[in-house]
């Protein structure tokens, strides 16, 4: 179908305005973090870093404790993803393949699961981890963040185990398969993009989790890197240079993984099909 | 005596059903070989969840009939206050006031989300592939976006001295915003928050939105056209009858989503100017954990849960619907 020329223009044009509205926010914060200080606090905003400087991102990285939260958080977001991936393996097969008494209330409390408004819990949560005396340790913030990426990481899976055409298990199974190894040898790798494309969501909701932890871990070593980015502004007044380096370096993880995962997941797909 | 007459007749019955239906012995074997297995795969995602979420719910609702402020929460004291919380919430004038404020943001919220995401989501699919990649990556850089670092970029673009938003709009001769505060009006505030909250929720309505057009035939336009339908008819009898069961639970999704929005609406301006800007779940924290009414927090934290249960049910029962249309299917495919 021809379009006329304005026809052909103008969702292009509005496609350019809508990319800059979208990305102009992360671009603002980058180039905010590389401008030396001057450039910031200027009555005309730069738009360009005509000078980058790392000098902001060296102020962030000095904040006391800096590396201990990166150790801890990439521990707790790693450890809770990973465990909530094995888990959800499990589940999302039962969920998917099997039929059973008592499936459909099941996927049921996952999806209510899914939506638990956690920040209104946290008093709860702080009675229940201070009586175990573990307030300031990692591994309740492991598991509840575990549990929270849990629902989320069962119900994609079960669509990712769903599409993996039954016949391949079964005819594995044919060929002297136990229902294990089918499932190991067959559909496991099949499942390999799903399982990454899962975790990208577990990776934001655990890197991100705030109030849990602001309540949990007092202890400026036992914390995370959202309360580290969040504190920046107090503890530096109003210097947007060095809390635009910190919200950097918290996004550069987040922004790479997704780019990467996003294309990765789709494609392998794809060629999982055609495999298939 | 009554029981025996009605025993008699089944008896009579059994080997014409034997006979009738030869199906389900043989079917049911192999299930109850492998009947445990699937609860024994369930079994650890239960239980973590269990013991993580449900008994969490279970405290927060044992919390909310007890009188647990600072003293009794240093002292480990159990005082149990009955309903007190709940009166004492239900009865005050701000519970009501900030129940009626989050229903209109998340109203006025999704509503915008739900037509932008749409338009946008349009327009992918009508761009050429280069511009489409384009506003991909914009898309999908501000759904990545985490969202402290977003409420900090956003704090930036709004400061009062030297955030870009002020100077723009001085430009474009409004020059009363040159030092506007954002964050010293209810309304202000507000709007950065929905902008916000606009800008990370509408790239996932639009991709998947984009993502769903792609499954429509390209015959049904064609036939359309045929018809001779307009670019509105064939979009009114082609595209939105395709997507409506996609939008119905984006909708309920982005309700669920931005009724319960804690971290964008707290760290904007912690529920700022003077609590003016506290939704349900800000309020249960401020209340809870930041005055120190612990039981009263976890009070309203039950009443936000139940609200959330309530709309969520609207949602649930969608999901439960197309739950039964794939096991009938799958049915089918069987047979």
């Amino acid at each position: 179908m021809r379009r006329s020329l304005p026809g052909r223009i103008w969702p292009n044009v509005t496609a350019l305005v809508l990319f800059a509205a979208f990305a102009f926010p992360v671009y603002w914060m980058f180039n905010t973090a590389f401008k030396p200080s001057g450039q910031i606090i200027s009555e005309n905003p730069v738009w360009f870093p005509t000078s980058p400087t790392l000098e902001h991102f060296r102020t962030a990285v000095a904040a006391e404790h800096f590396w201990a939260l990166v150790r801890n958080s990439v521990t707790v977001t790693v450890l809770a993803v990973g465990l909530s991936l094995l888990v959800a393996l499990f589940a999302s097969f039962a969920l998917a393949r099997m039929r059973f008494k008592g499936r459909k209330a099941i996927v049921l409390t996952f999806m209510v699961a899914q939506m638990a408004p956690w920040e209104v819990m946290v008093i709860a949560i702080y009675m229940i981890v201070r009586d175990a005396d573990m307030l300031n340790s990692l591994v309740p913030l492991t598991l509840f963040y575990t549990v929270m990426v849990l629902p989320l990481t069962i119900i994609t899976l079960r669509g990712y185990v769903a599409a993996v055409p039954k016949d391949l298990e079964e005819s594995a199974m044919v060929d002297g398969c136990t229902r294990l190894q089918a499932f190991r040898r067959v559909i496991f790798p099949l499942l390999a993009p799903g399982l990454m494309a899962t975790s990208l969501f577990g990776f934001i909701t655990a890197w991100n989790e705030f109030p849990m932890v602001l309540i949990l871990n007092k202890d400026a070593e036992a914390q995370t890197l959202p309360l580290w980015l969040s504190k920046f502004q107090t503890a530096f007044g109003d210097d947007w240079g060095a809390t635009m380096a910190a919200a950097s370096l918290f996004a550069v993880p987040i922004l790479l993984l997704f780019l990467y995962l996003q294309r990765k997941a789709v494609a392998g797909l794809t060629s999982g099909a055609v495999k298939g | 005596m009554s029981v025996r007459t009605q025993e008699a007749p089944p008896r009579d019955r059994v080997p014409v059903e034997a006979a009738a239906a030869p199906g389900p012995p043989p079917r049911r074997a192999p299930a109850g070989r492998k009947g445990s297995l699937p609860y024994l795969l369930l079994l650890p995602a239960l239980a973590l969840t269990a013991v993580f979420l449900g008994y969490p719910l279970v405290t927060n609702g044992m919390l909310s009939f007890q009188n647990l402020n600072m003293t009794q929460l240093i002292q480990h004291l159990t005082e149990w206050n009955g309903v007190t919380n709940y009166t004492d919430t239900l009865g005050s004038e701000t519970f009501w006031r900030v129940t009626l404020r989050s229903v209109v943001f998340t109203a006025v919220n999704v509503v915008v989300i739900i037509v932008v995401g749409t338009l946008v989501g349009l327009l992918l699919a009508r761009l050429g592939p280069r511009m489409r990649l384009l506003l991909s990556v914009g898309l999908v850089l501000a759904w990545a976006m985490p969202v402290i670092a977003a409420t900090t970029v956003y704090q930036w673009l709004f400061a009062q001295r030297f955030g870009v938003v002020n100077w723009v709009l001085a430009e474009l001769g409004f020059g009363s915003m040159a030092d506007y505060n954002w964050t010293g009006s209810q309304l202000s505030t507000f709007f950065v928050i929905s902008l916000l909250l606009v800008w990370t929720s509408v790239p996932f309505v639009a991709i998947n939105l984009y993502a769903a057009t792609t499954t429509i035939a390209k015959e049904l336009y064609e036939a359309a056209a045929l018809d001779g339908a307009g670019a509105w008819q064939s979009f009114k009898s082609v595209t939105f009858p395709f997507l409506k069961p996609f939008l119905m639970v984006a909708t309920f999704l982005e309700v669920i989503w931005i009724f319960k929005a804690f971290p964008h609406v707290f760290a904007v301006n912690e529920g700022g100017p003077d609590r003016l800007t506290e939704t349900l779940p800000v309020y249960a924290f401020v209340e809870g954990v930041g005055n120190q009414h612990y039981g009263t927090g976890a009070a309203i934290s039950v009443l936000t849960i139940l609200i959330l249960l309530a709309l969520m049910s609207y949602y649930l029962r969608l999901v439960l619907r197309q739950e039964d249309a794939e096991e009938s299917e799958n049915e089918g495919k069987k047979g």
